[in-house]
């Protein structure tokens, strides 16, 4: 299916989870115990953060999910045709301008030409980077290639996004700027998204749940709800609320690593 | 106008016409009159090689022919050798099964292969052209091998992640980033051909006379001169070769590769 006729396609809605991992378990042939049975669903217009001690096994739960790795034990199911994944690293491909890395998907499922042009474009307006669009990478500030790396995936229209802690290595203002543009994005398109990160404070800010693994063999070992709607803004960073179940999360955090 | 390029290559034109001066110093101070002949100055061999119209006309000829040879013998190789690494990097076991092949035709003297070669099949032109189709394929098909191999694993789970196959990798992702790495083999690999050309002809001395012929022939007459207008043109030959590669890797690749970046004349 192309991006041009899933637009005419029914949204993905009601009838179940768009990702559902159960009893999701990995192994690494070196004998690591990466994953612990890992039970997760994640619906349509959900925001997922998945927050962990690092090697705890949420880059190779992203992974399992994506079908770039399989699962030594349990089942996946992804309804999801089309699939947004941002890694760690922007991994643009240098010898491409702005504009056609952000093609790349699209020119890979063979979308018209016409169409996946369309379709990058306006995704560079989105994450505010139309002037670059003649650009190579290495013209860009590492905050710019990783909204270059968002584009890339929003251009599909994602029904599932998996963001592997897509903004960890950037400063702190960039982080909290691409948050935001983040949260736009997901109260405008209400894709399905699991977020990796290591901080808790973004990880609440994002999210309408926060689930916490474990120190590895990673499992989940404690899940919160974010009662508050979109659009979010800004002032929510500093919400006595969302505070205090930050204050929750860390704590799990620190109980489990014990 | 801008002067700073200019200012970049004075060092370099600064050592130049020191080497110029010590040229003179040996043959005009260091050297008696009468041995003179053995190191002869700049101006007699500019006069003697260059001004002379049939020296002249004898070298241009000679290194025309060398240049053929080298040109055409790279570009067989290069051909070649890129087309055998796609195929090694598509299957592992070609590469097990050739490259150890390849490595010994590497290490084994080319120059003890020559007589060989010519015993089988002449001292012709297209033997003179396998010479260097032998000696420049070596450094080509590992840099591309390398180069093919240098997309690193996340870049293929990004193509995977949308379905692309092999060869939508090999062809959107692989290549493009060995770009560089190939025109790194083919920038030695022209080096090689030309001092295989040039040497080769040393067992060549039938036939039309190519620069390394003339370089024999020079020496053996005591015609030093000409002997160093000789060397002076191969150095040149072999220098135009790495020039045309760096600006060729510069208009391919230098938009996105800093390897492209002339070293020497950065910042
Ligand atoms: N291919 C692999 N082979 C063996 N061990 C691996 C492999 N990939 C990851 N691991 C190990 O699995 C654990 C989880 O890794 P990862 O999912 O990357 O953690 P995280 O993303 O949470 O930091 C780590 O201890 C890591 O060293
Ligand atoms: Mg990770």
């Amino acid at each position: 299916m192309t991006v041009a006729d899933a637009d005419e396609a029914a949204p993905v809605s009601g009838t179940g989870p768009v990702l559902s991992l159960g009893a999701v378990e990995k192994r690494f042939p070196d004998g690591t115990r990466a994953l612990d049975p890992v039970d997760l669903d994640v619906a349509a217009g959900e925001f997922v953060s998945v927050v962990g001690p690092s090697g705890c096994g949420k880059t190779t739960l992203l992974r399992i999910a994506a079908g770039l790795a399989e699962p030594s034990a349990g089942a996946v199911a992804a309804r999801a045709d089309r699939l947004g994944y941002v890694f760690q690293d922007p991994t643009l491909l240098p010898w491409r301008s702005v504009r056609t890395n952000v093609e790349l998907f699209g020119e890979l499922r063979g979308v018209p030409r016409a169409e996946r042009r369309k379709r990058a474009d306006a995704a560079l307006e989105l994450v505010g980077l139309t002037d670059f669009a003649g650009h190579r990478p290495r013209a860009l500030s590492g905050g710019m290639r990783m909204r270059v790396s968002l584009a890339r995936s929003l251009s599909l229209r994602p029904e599932l996004f998996l963001l592997d802690e897509p903004f960890g290595s950037l400063d702190e203002i960039t982080r909290e700027r691409l948050d935001d543009d983040l949260l736009r994005l997901f109260a405008a398109e209400r894709f399905a998204a699991v977020f990796v990160t290591h901080s808790v404070l973004e990880a609440v800010y994002l999210s309408t749940r926060v689930v916490v693994m474990s120190p590895r063999p990673g499992r989940i070992c404690g899940e919160f709800t974010v009662p508050f709607g979109y659009p979010r803004g800004e002032g929510l960073r500093y919400d006595p609320e969302l505070n205090r179940i930050a204050a929750e999360v860390s704590a799990c955090m620190r109980a489990a690593a014990q | 106008m801008n002067v700073r390029p200019l200012l970049r290559r004075l060092p370099a034109v600064l050592v130049a016409g020191a080497a110029v001066g010590v040229w003179y110093l040996i043959s005009m101070v260091v050297l008696a009159e009468d041995r003179r002949f053995l190191f002869p100055p700049p101006h007699d061999v500019v006069r003697e090689g260059f001004l002379d119209g049939d020296n002249r006309a004898e070298l241009l000829d000679a290194l025309l022919l060398s240049a053929q040879v080298a040109s055409l013998g790279l570009l067989i190789s290069a051909a070649g050798a890129i087309a055998m690494a796609i195929l090694m990097s598509q299957a592992r076991w070609l590469e097990r099964s050739l490259f150890p092949y390849f490595v010994v035709l590497q290490v084994t003297p080319i120059l003890a292969l020559v007589p060989l070669f010519g015993f089988w099949w002449g001292y012709g032109f297209s033997t003179r052209v396998l010479v260097c189709v032998i000696i420049a394929f070596f450094p080509i098909l590992t840099s591309t091998l390398f180069g093919i191999r240098s997309a690193d694993a996340s870049y293929h789970d990004l193509f995977r992640l949308q379905n692309a196959g092999r060869l939508t990798r090999l062809w959107k992702l692989q290549l493009p980033a060995a770009l560089p790495h190939i025109f790194t083999g083919l920038r030695i690999a022209a080096g090689m051909s030309v001092v295989g050309a040039i040497v080769g002809d040393f067992f060549f001395r039938q036939g039309q006379p190519g620069i390394g012929v003339l370089i024999d022939l020079y020496q053996s007459r005591l015609q030093s001169e000409q002997l160093l207008a000789a060397v002076l043109l191969s150095s040149l030959l072999g220098v135009l070769v790495f020039w045309f590669f760096g600006w060729l890797a510069r208009i391919v690749v230098g938009g996105w590769h800093e390897s492209a970046d002339e070293p020497g004349v950065k910042g």
